[in-house]
């Protein structure tokens, strides 16, 4: 017999009959009729949601501005201005301003720039899918102007735009706008370990700075 | 109301002061006490321990002794001045009588279940009936309890996890008339008893004592009460071994609820050198 | 105690086979927390840490208005994964082939070993980078390959710090949780080949100095081994929890990666994570939030590693499965929450527990992998003394005090076979038999108390007891015991009937 088979096997044998296949549902997550028990959504407006999820950047040390969508290409040129930064190709061209185009290295799916390029990069800018205020937390889905995973690890400055829009106020309400097939990354503040007496240190392998502008 | 008093075994036979203070705060109140002749323990220690087996014959005597009273409308409710006792009549005495039904064992009575379940229901620890059954909420005016001095106070794991008693048993003492109630640094840490933890880990087990201890005499307090006889012969056997005594150089003492609430203007009770209750019941 | 039910065996083959691998105590528990309690600076940075992290959880617990509704629903959803285990695990593995990932079985750590070496074999390649994965320590990974030439480098701070010690992990979240920041800066000095020989211990420089240490090997590695914190049966979505981002850059930067997931680890809908994703950072690290997680189904074209595997690991599990009393141990998360809030583990570390899981869980989980009627790990269920703290921190409401306890009583009666395991009684067994005679009856225990004045004498003046023989000597090593009352609360309440009674007929 396969180890699959086996262990497939050994997993019936272990549950009783009447106990495999249980509709349990209902009581999880997915409750149709009695709902979760849980918090599904957080009434905020957006200037709450707004307020919440600074509070909750900042307090993980990352570096937080709000800016009208005006202001955006002045605000992400104020950050990379000078730099050579790495940018996914399907970043929307009016966010960068002219004077960046020096710094600039585009990455895509197609045109991958080498890990090693990346490591020697200063920065990298991306937008985001969603950003759940509660816990300060940016999700990226891979999406054009989000681009590859590697892109937003490697280089040590991660400017991260929030458009408004994506914000939702609780954990729920984030992972309902999500695609799980997507290659999801979930980022609450840079990256930290409590690893020496519990204490928490920012800053290990992810990129030691995360700089989050909120664009509304 | 009539209440049935379960003593619990180490108080019947090692501190009957307990059981006498329990009699007294009930009757001083109005109520009528029944003792029971048929109890005797109610076999957490061997539960606790994996002896389900030698527990069996425990459970069924707890069982016998008190339903017939309920039954009989001698008593309309029952208490015992220990929550971990009162945590395993209400948690595991059910339980321990539905194994011994699937296991097939000689002595499984298929009555059992349901009759622990309705001893259960109706039995109380000491605070809890104090305060959700008969209303005490100022233990001055309603007991005359009086205490001059400091105590702190350490809530037991079973009463405060199992029985969820909450703040019950500190608010009660803090209406103790005179008392001055310290707070216990780390008070929810476990004292280190355990059962038969504190033998079979014994190093552990004092290892937890050590800190417990420190923790009292930090407070500067006289004495550290409690809700479980068992945890309090743990606590307090540390504390005389280690001779700790407070800066006026008498012994630091355990002291069960209880025995504070007993205590009364016209006899109440000493910290130092003799605890008992002078007098007993009246 | 509720739901105990101890029915006849329904393996008549004997059930699912034990696991193996580090999942074992190698000696008694109270020997080895003897040794452990002797050392203090292990007592004082545990005690250190274990209140640094209770404190922050209970900061972020209690922000949340929901959290038991959470607990309740991640106790229903394991509870639901495990009696829906074979169609998960099927749909799981349609799903993540068809998304163009693998998927291998592994009866146990043995076979697990084998299955990732080849797989690494046939890449080429001679190193490995690791995220830290509580799976691959179960199995023994690490010292598997390196025995075999392929060298696995550990990316996680804490992991790395064990790695370079030559240590063993003693805390399943924070592994180097006994070394203090002095004896890390002394590791590294020691062991990093490249590191400042100014080093000092502050925090922020120990994790620099880790970062320097293993940035070459990310950029260069080929294959990543990782663990996973969820198998998404629904979508075939594996999931990390990390923070340093060295899980990230495990998930990311190779051309390979294997994934080793214990068959419990599956959910049966991606929606469930928003209840796993507040449950687990919240637990474990204290933290709203974990700063990286990572989510990944089969390969995607063109981002991340695009030859991906999964090795579906049983090594015991189904054992544990198959124990209905027992079985919720699987619902585990590895927080370790109830390490952090257990004074027993507070005080001996995760070493004295033997296996990969110590503190509360690791009392349940280990000897359910093993079966119960495993000798080396029959002195777990006893390492507690029942305080409950660790159920209240569960975050799936794993009730670890009821199943310590029944463990206790498969220990005591030898198991489903109802027969004792030892042919001698122990000391233990001769006094709780005689103290079931005596406690089983009013009488008899009224008839023993009769003795208390003579143990009252031999009390002495001091009325106290300092040493008693046998058993009682675990008692009298660090307590007292008082002197005994002259009667029993019985003989005075029969005496004080009895006078009342004259005082109603005179």
């Amino acid at each position: 017999m396969s180890a699959r088979d086996e262990i497939l096997a050994r997993v019936r044998e272990a549950l009783a009959p009447a106990e495999v296949g249980s509709p349990a549902a209902e009581v999880g997550s997915g409750g149709a009729e009695v709902g979760p028990g849980y918090r599904t959504a957080s009434g905020l407006d957006e200037d709450a949601l707004v307020e919440l999820l600074v509070d909750r950047l900042l307090d993980y040390r990352a570096r937080v501005e709000v800016v009208t969508s005006d202001g955006l290409a002045e605000a992400i040129r104020t950050r990379l201005e000078g730099k050579r930064f790495v940018a996914p190709d399907g970043l929307p061209t009016s966010w960068l301003h002219p004077s960046l185009a020096e710094g600039r290295v585009t990455d895509s799916r197609e045109a991958p720039v080498d890990v090693v390029r990346l490591d020697e990069l200063d920065a990298v800018v991306t937008s985001s899918a969603v950003s759940i205020a509660e816990t300060g937390t940016i999700v990226l889905d891979g999406s054009p102007d989000q681009g590859r995973r590697a892109i937003s690890l490697v280089p040590d400055h991660h400017v991260c735009v929030v458009p408004v829009q994506t914000i939702v106020g609780i954990v729920p309400e984030g992972f309902a706008r999500l695609d799980p097939t997507r290659p999801l990354t979930l980022i609450s503040g840079p990256s930290a370990t409590s690893d020496i007496e519990l204490e928490r240190v920012e800053g290990v392998h992810g990129p030691r700075t995360l700089d989050v502008i909120i664009a509304r | 109301m009539k209440i049935a008093l379960f003593a619990t075994c180490i108080v019947d036979a090692m501190y009957p002061r307990v059981a006498q203070a329990t009699v007294q705060i009930l009757e001083r109140l109005g109520h009528k006490v029944v003792f029971p002749a048929g109890q005797a323990c109610c076999g957490q220690m061997h539960l606790n321990s994996g002896y389900f087996r030698e527990a069996l014959p425990v459970v069924e005597n707890h069982v016998r002794a008190f339903e017939a009273g309920f039954d009989s409308g001698d008593y309309d409710v029952a208490v015992a001045p220990s929550g971990s006792c009162v945590a395993s009549v209400k948690h595991q005495h059910a339980m321990v009588a539905r194994w011994a039904l699937e296991r097939g064992e000689k002595r499984a009575d298929p009555t059992l279940e349901a009759r622990a379940e309705a001893v259960g229901e109706r039995t109380y620890e000491l605070s809890q009936l104090l305060t959700d059954v008969l209303g005490v909420t100022d233990a001055a005016a309603q007991l005359g309890s009086y205490l001059p001095g400091t105590i702190t106070y350490h809530p037991s794991c079973h009463g405060m996890r199992l029985l969820r008693l909450g703040d019950r048993p500190l608010s009660l003492l803090r209406t103790v008339e005179a008392l001055d109630v310290v707070a216990l640094p780390e008070a929810d840490q476990c004292c280190g008893f355990g059962g038969t933890f504190s033998i079979k880990n014994a190093d552990v087990s004092s290892a937890m004592l050590a800190d417990k201890v420190a923790n009292i005499c930090g407070t500067g307090a006289g004495a550290c009460a409690g809700g479980d006889v068992s945890c309090l012969m743990h606590i307090g056997g540390g504390l005389s071994r280690e001779g700790r005594t407070t800066t006026a150089g008498t012994p630091v003492r355990t002291v069960h609820l209880a025995e504070v609430l007993a205590s009364t203007h016209e006899n109440p009770l000493r910290f130092d050198g003799e605890l008992a209750l002078a007098g007993g019941a009246r | 105690m509720s739901t105990v039910n101890l029915g006849l065996p329904r393996f008549p083959s004997g059930g699912p086979p034990r696991g193996f691998g580090n999942i074992s105590a190698t000696e008694p528990f109270p020997k080895a927390a003897h040794r452990e309690l002797g050392n203090a600076q292990l007592r004082a940075n545990l005690g250190h840490a274990t209140h640094t992290i209770r404190d922050k959880r209970l900061r972020v617990v209690s922000e949340l208005p929901d959290w038991e509704a959470l607990r309740e629903a991640g106790s229903a959803i394991k509870t639901e994964a495990m009696t829906r285990l074979p169609e998960l695990l099927t749909q799981f593995e349609e799903q993540f082939t068809a998304r163009g990932g693998t998927v291998h079985w592994a009866r146990d750590a043995a076979e697990a070993n084998r299955i990732v070496e080849e797989l690494i074999r046939a890449t080429g390649e001679t190193e490995v980078v690791k995220v830290k994965s509580m799976a691959t320590q179960e199995i023994g990974l690490n010292e598997y390959l390196d025995e075999r030439g392929i060298a696995a480098f550990e990316t996680d701070l804490a992991e790395l710090i064990v790695q370079l010690g030559h240590d063993k992990p003693s805390h399943i979240l924070v592994p180097a949780i006994h070394k203090n920041r002095t004896e890390i800066r002394d590791i590294f000095l020691e062991e990093m080949p490249d590191v400042d020989p100014e080093l000092t211990d502050e925090p922020r420089r120990l994790a620099m100095a880790a970062r320097a240490h293993l940035r070459k090997k990310f950029l260069s590695a080929k294959v990543a081994i990782s663990g996973a914190n969820f198998g998404i049966a629904e979508t075939g979505t594996l999931g990390v929890v990390e923070s340093e981002g060295n899980g990230r850059m495990c998930l990311t930067l190779p051309e390979t990666l294997i994934t080793v997931m214990g068959i419990e680890k599956v959910l049966p809908r991606a929606q469930d994570l928003e209840v796993f994703m507040q449950l687990l950072p919240r637990s474990s690290t204290g933290e709203r939030m974990n700063p990286y997680t990572s989510l990944w189904t089969g390969a995607t074209p063109g981002d991340g590693p695009q030859n991906v595997h999964v090795v579906l690991l049983d090594n015991g599990r189904t054992r544990a499965l198959a124990d209905q009393h027992g079985r919720s141990a699987l619902h585990c998360i590895r927080c370790s929450a109830c390490m952090n809030v257990c004074p027993v583990y507070e005080r001996t570390g995760g070493h004295a527990y033997g296996s990969t899981y110590p503190g509360p869980i690791g009392a349940i989980l280990s000897p359910l992998l093993t079966g119960v009627e495993a000798e080396e790990n029959s002195s777990l269920p006893y390492a507690s003394s029942l305080c409950g703290a660790c159920f209240d921190a569960c975050p799936v409401k794993i009730n670890i005090p009821e199943i310590l306890v029944y463990l206790r009583g498969e220990d005591v009666s030898g198991g489903t076979t109802g027969r004792r395991r030892r042919s001698l009684p122990s000391q233990m067994d001769l006094a709780l038999g005689a103290a079931s005679w005596a406690l089983s009856s009013g009488d008899r225990l009224g008839l023993l108390e009769k003795g208390l004045p003579v143990a009252r004498a031999l009390a002495g003046r001091d009325e106290k007891i300092s040493r008693l023989p046998g058993l009682g000597a675990g008692w009298t090593q660090s307590r007292d015991v008082p002197a005994p009352p002259s009667e029993s609360f019985r003989n005075w309440w029969r005496k004080r009937e009895k006078e009342a009674e004259k005082g109603t007929h005179e």
